[in-house]
């Protein structure tokens, strides 16, 4: 609906805390990078410089040809990063939005049609949350083989119960008493009950949840690829390079050090933007 | 006359309780036999004490619940399957004011957009924006609030607020919940008299579910009043407010405090019975001062009274018992 602009009354001006802008900052920074890595990369990441392996970064007696050093085959290992936080970024954020989106689903299917719809989301919801992800991943990956695709969606299952069982419990309290019973009965369709009203009342409290799945997300995704079954050399991911890394930790620490300075901080950043966008996104905390 | 806007037959809504972890499940009436039907224009009131069914009653006549058993008949045919698009078409005719005014609006959304909301589900043509204006207005709020969010409003104002959405599509029934126990006194008096506004000049049927019984009569053309899911007595609301046929309405009304007034009030004994175990015979016989052995045997049935053809469903009234009146 469009109001007259006379009635509207002046917002608060955006104020954003500093800790939140060096988030975004940072989180446009590793985009940037994601989209532009075969512009800005200095080497192609699997380019072998034989002469100068394990080379220290500049600044702990490294060539200035190699600004953060380069690994057991002579890789540059910022080439190899930026190539990484592409491949990464795309894992973690394809994998947390699948999760969001498949549970949320369910979760709202179970909350709108009850009965042995719920049932059946409710088992499956015991089901993936009793089953150690790691037994099913390797399993999958096993029977299926590896490709991106199929590894970003087996990581989107990673997290999907915990967003069913939110929206599933939101839903419910909603429509039992409250907004969504009253947008019910004024003939609403169930569209229009969860997509308007139920699901940006509960996007906080799923937001939240997200921020929590990203960081577990690129985890994992080094765990699978340290076991040799996630990203499979010679294509390199923050995980990959974090597992690889291990076995040079005390004679060239920052092939591991690099990657793992990248997920702290990314992860950071998308927790510190989350937490933001909950408060920014609810009227009465405004 | 014309036929009945309204006309509920019969009406019986079970829930299941479970009494402790392994216990078996009780079926529980909420509602065990709710006939009623109101006019185009009409309003009719509804009491009785906290969990004898009220509400229930009021979502079963609109329809937000199917009952299991009667039936509903709105304009002269049946009610729709709950959830089906015939259903969702008639919530434009038919509408719900509830009790918590800040439960039922969605805080994320202004109220002009939630006031706009019926107007945009059912499609109705013209100038949204004009007609949530020309609401508010009505309604007696301004129309820059219409960018307000709920927690910015007062009480008051939310429960206007909730009123004029009710009203943006002209239905023709409203039900009210106990539209105006969580306001002051001040504004329960401009909510009833808006009510009323809107009454007489669109003839639209009210249903006024309210425990106040003084409200109820001032706005009422009938009263209903209701005990453990049954109506007791109805009629017009100068005479069941103010002579009381069934024992459990003057009771009833003998609790409305009243300056000067005569006679003293009759203290009902034990606590209101669980619908899980309803008493044999008549629900009211446990409590009620007057009963006699029949009224443990049979249930009354709610019918014209000799006199004056007020409904009461009580032996007694009747004279169907032999009057072996217990001491009071």
């Amino acid at each position: 609906m469009v109001l007259p602009a006379a009635t509207t009354r002046p917002r608060r001006p955006l104020a954003i805390p500093a800790l939140v802008l060096f988030g975004i900052a940072w989180l446009v920074l590793m985009l940037l990078v994601a989209f532009s890595a075969d512009l800005i990369s200095p080497f192609p990441y699997t380019a072998l410089d034989l002469r100068n392996r394990l080379a220290a970064p500049i600044g702990f007696g490294g060539p200035w040809l190699h600004p953060l050093g380069t690994d057991e085959l002579g890789r540059d290992v910022l080439s190899r990063l930026i190539v990484s936080i592409r491949l990464s970024l795309l894992i973690a954020f394809g994998a947390t939005l699948i999760g969001a989106f498949v549970g949320t689903s369910l979760g709202f299917l179970a909350a709108h049609f009850r009965g042995w719809v719920e049932h059946l989301v409710l088992a499956l919801v015991d089901f993936s949350a009793s089953l150690p992800f790691l037994i099913l991943a390797l399993s999958v990956l096993a029977f299926f083989g590896n490709s991106l695709t199929l590894f970003i969606v087996l990581l989107g299952f990673h997290a999907w119960e915990r967003y069913a069982r939110i929206a599933r419990g939101l839903a419910i309290s909603a429509g039992a008493q409250g907004y969504a019973a009253a947008v019910r009965q004024l003939g609403a369709s169930p569209w229009r009950i969860y997509g308007r009203h139920v699901l940006p009342n509960i996007a906080s409290t799923l937001i939240v949840s997200m921020t929590l799945a990203f960081p577990e997300i690129i985890l994992l995704e080094s765990g699978l690829s340290f076991l040799g079954l996630g990203v499979q050399p010679p294509a390199t991911s923050l995980g990959n390079m974090v597992g690889y890394g291990r076995e040079y930790l005390t004679r060239a620490p920052w092939i591991l050090l690099a990657p793992a300075f990248i997920i702290v901080l990314t992860t950071f950043s998308v927790s510190l933007i989350g937490d933001w966008l909950r408060d920014r996104l609810d009227p009465t905390l405004r | 006359m014309t036929a009945p806007l309204l006309e509920a037959k019969g009406l019986v809504r079970r829930y299941v309780m479970r009494r402790g972890v392994f216990g078996r499940t009780v079926p529980v009436e909420a509602v065990a036999g709710v006939s009623l039907d109101l006019r185009v224009g009409e309003t009719l009131g509804l009491v009785g004490e906290s969990g004898c069914g009220k509400s229930t009653a009021g979502r079963l006549v609109l329809g937000l619940e199917t009952p299991d058993e009667g039936s509903v008949r709105f304009d002269g045919a049946p009610m729709p399957e709950p959830g089906t698009d015939a259903w969702r078409k008639l919530r434009a005719r038919m509408q719900l004011v509830f009790q918590d005014p800040l439960g039922a609006l969605d805080r994320r959304i202004t109220i002009g957009e939630q006031i706009a909301e019926p107007l945009v589900i059912h499609a109705t043509p013209g100038d949204h924006a004009a007609r949530v204006a020309e609401l508010l207005t009505s309604v007696g709020l301004r129309e820059e609030q219409a960018s307000r969010y709920p927690h910015e409003l007062s009480g008051g104002q939310r429960q206007r607020a909730v009123l004029a959405r009710a009203l943006a599509t002209e239905p023709a029934l409203i039900v009210a919940d106990e539209p105006i126990s969580a306001l002051d006194v001040s504004i329960q008096a401009q909510v009833m008299n808006l009510l009323a506004d809107i009454q007489a000049r669109r003839g639209t049927a009210l249903l006024f579910i309210s425990h106040d019984l003084r409200v109820v009569r001032q706005v009422s053309h009938r009263v209903a009043v209701m005990y453990l899911g049954k109506i007791v007595e109805e009629g017009d609301p100068d005479g069941v407010l103010q002579e009381p046929a069934h024992p459990y309405a003057q009771a009833l009304v003998s609790a409305i405090p009243a300056p000067g007034r005569q006679g003293k009030r009759i203290v009902l004994q034990g606590d209101p019975p669980s619908p899980a175990d309803r008493p044999t015979g008549c629900a009211f016989h446990p409590r009620c001062a007057v009963a006699v052995a029949m009224c443990r045997e049979v249930s009354p049935a709610l019918k014209p009274r000799a006199s004056d053809g007020r409904l009461v469903a009580c032996h007694l009234v009747h004279g169907d018992a032999v009057s072996l009146k217990v001491a009071a």
